[in-house]
């Protein structure tokens, strides 16, 4: 299983990768959505994948799971969630005031 | 020691941060809730490092949750120097704020989001626990990413896409590290990581997870990796570009100070040699981009990257000295940047024009300012009685201890480079014909002038109080050099 999860994760940061270098900034903002998505994945995994029961002391027997990973990783979709929200906002933004979503034409120029 | 007092300064403005959200409207009550808040908590920072002075390093355990379950914030005099000089600062950057920053910026939240970038700074600086670290940081670039693109310049909109894209890649490296770090030794609180580091040693592999650590951190600290600085650091206005060039960098630096010279400290020819090569690569660069540009605030920018490589110096060659050198440094560097930063931005803001060859004779109308000007020039060179000097004699001396002569070469070499780049400044823009004449001289706003003073008085009197400060300092280089007495504090129990 875990082999599964890891070869899933490498294709995600593939993908990933692939979107980030695109001149299109819609794309390099789902690449690193896509990559988060890896890397909650990849805490996931390395934390260990389901060994046990839940961890309630007195309602399951042990050996039990390890809570720790799913609680980080609700907390870094929570801010992956937010920091997506915001740079998509931000790209609208920019897109209608520079008028471009081409990473190239904003590069800027050092003379304004 | 468990203390509650140590939760104050990330609490406290994220608090009034939340109720100035409400007091959208009226900007006068705003700037004065901000402007106490600050000092308040200037104080309580104050307060703590004098406490922990006599009762030695204080934590407090989220929930009761004993080390290493729970979430804890650790106040040791390293990360209380921080937040002391952070607050300072800050306070001073709104006092310029105030008479700069106009009100469409202060009446779209301005106020509540400095507080909420200074919230994530304290905690980033307070926390013991690397996940947190990771939370603490998101809140402040956050933060950041909005006051970088307040106000939506198109110049802004550009830069800030860059800037955003960068932290959030840096942000999900992190993430990684953390994981791979996990996986290996099964906790997150820094103390217990290092002491189980210290237990399996410091193999291949952890060395591997340590150098992920020195990517990211380098990222935000601009250590060596520091392309997309000069850009960003120059289009926000003027108040709040003093802020991350004193702030967002030294977040950064606490990181790598506090995870090589507490977790990963055991591989120092791997690790620590490849900081003191990104560090001399840093200098270099940094002192061809300060001499290259003629935009004042790009040469502030390309300053700020010299400081960091600067204060990696210290690191890379890990003596106590050397380690309380950078420290002596990073508290200079944090006032001296502010103050270069606001000065770069007030000239633009007297002259209308952004290159140093088309600004002159600026002492003819600002006499005051002008003299400000000389003060920076000096303070960041180093030369005695100010600020910078103490630091750059101990990070030489541990340098020379150590045998890194190359390294002390390059670190004393872009001392010059910064005493060229901005007497250039000083000679092209505020010596020479005077371009201002009287009729068309625009007044310097009093809250312009009196914070770049604060901050004059300040590099001065950190400076002749070297002796004032050096017990604390002291103290902070010792816990970082002994990190047993860090884990101590942490694991040894509620005495």
């Amino acid at each position: 299983m875990e082999t599964l999860i890891i070869l899933l994760i490498g294709i995600l940061v593939a993908v990933a990768t692939y979107l980030i270098l695109s001149r299109n900034i819609i794309r390099v903002i789902l690449g690193t959505a896509v990559l988060s998505h890896a890397v909650h994945l990849l805490i996931l995994t390395l934390g260990g994948l389901k060994t046990g029961n839940v961890p309630l002391l007195t309602e399951a027997d042990a050996p039990y799971t390890d809570a720790l990973p799913q609680a980080l990783i609700l907390t870094a979709i929570v801010i992956s969630f937010a920091v997506t929200a915001f740079i998509l906002v931000l790209a609208y933004r920019a897109y209608q005031d520079i008028g471009t979503d081409d990473l190239d034409a904003l590069r800027g120029t050092n003379d304004e | 020691m468990m203390n509650n007092i140590i939760v104050l300064p990330l609490i406290i403005p994220i608090m009034v941060g939340v109720i100035l959200v409400f007091l959208r409207p009226y900007v006068k009550t705003q700037r004065v809730i901000s402007l106490v808040t600050m000092l308040g908590m200037a104080g309580i920072s104050l307060y703590i490092l004098n406490k922990i002075q006599t009762e030695g390093i204080l934590r407090l355990d989220f929930g009761g949750w004993e080390p290493p379950f729970g979430i804890l914030f650790v106040a040791d005099s390293f990360a209380m120097l921080f937040v002391l000089t952070a607050n300072i600062v800050t306070a001073i950057c709104l006092i310029y704020a105030f008479s700069s920053i106009g009100e469409s910026h202060e009446k779209m939240y301005f106020y509540p989001f400095v507080l909420f970038l200074i919230a994530g700074v304290n905690g980033s600086f307070l926390t013991g626990d690397m996940f947190n670290l990771f939370v603490c940081f998101e809140v402040m670039l956050l933060a950041s990413y909005v006051l970088v693109t307040l106000g939506g310049k198109k110049a802004q909109l550009r830069e800030s896409i860059k800037y955003v894209v960068i932290n959030i890649l840096s942000s999900w490296f992190f993430l990684v590290a953390l994981a791979y770090l996990y996986g290996a030794l099964g906790t997150l609180n820094m103390a217990h990581l290092s002491e189980r580091v210290a237990e399996v040693g410091q193999g291949p592999l952890l060395t591997t997870i340590s150098i992920i650590f020195l990517i990211v951190f380098s990222l935000k600290a601009g250590l060596l990796l520091f392309f997309w600085l000069p850009g960003s650091y120059s289009v926000p206005p003027t108040a709040i570009a003093a802020l991350f060039g004193a702030l967002l960098t030294k977040v950064g630096i606490y990181a790598l100070f506090r995870t090589f010279t507490l977790i990963f400290y055991h591989e120092p020819s791997i690790t620590h040699t490849l900081i003191g090569i990104m560090a001399g690569v840093t200098l270099v660069l940094g002192c061809i981009g300060a001499i290259a540009y003629k935009d004042v605030r790009l040469i502030a920018s390309y300053n700020v990257v010299i400081a960091v490589g600067f204060i990696l110096v210290g690191l890379a060659v890990a003596t106590q000295a050397s380690l309380e050198g950078s420290i002596y440094y990073v508290i200079h560097d944090m006032v001296a940047k502010a103050m270069l930063f606001l000065i770069a931005g007030t000239m633009i803001a007297l002259t209308g024009k952004t290159k140093i060859n088309e600004i002159s004779g600026l002492i003819r109308n600002y006499p005051l300012f002008g003299w400000m000007v000389f003060v920076v020039t000096c303070s960041l060179a180093g030369i005695p009685p100010l600020s910078g000097f103490v630091g750059k004699v101990l990070v030489g001396q541990g340098a020379i201890e150590s045998g890194s002569y190359i390294l002390l070469a390059l670190a004393f070499l872009s001392s010059i480079v910064v005493l060229y780049s901005l007497l250039r400044i000083f000679l092209s823009s505020i010596f020479g014909e005077t371009i201002i004449s009287v009729e068309d001289e625009v007044p310097l706003k009093k809250g312009m002038i009196i914070s770049i003073v604060l901050l004059a008085i300040g590099t001065v009197s950190l400076g002749l109080g070297a002796e004032f400060i050096s017990g604390y300092v002291s103290d902070a280089a010792h816990t970082l050099f002994n990190p047993s007495v860090y884990i101590e504090a942490v694991l040894g129990g509620n005495k």
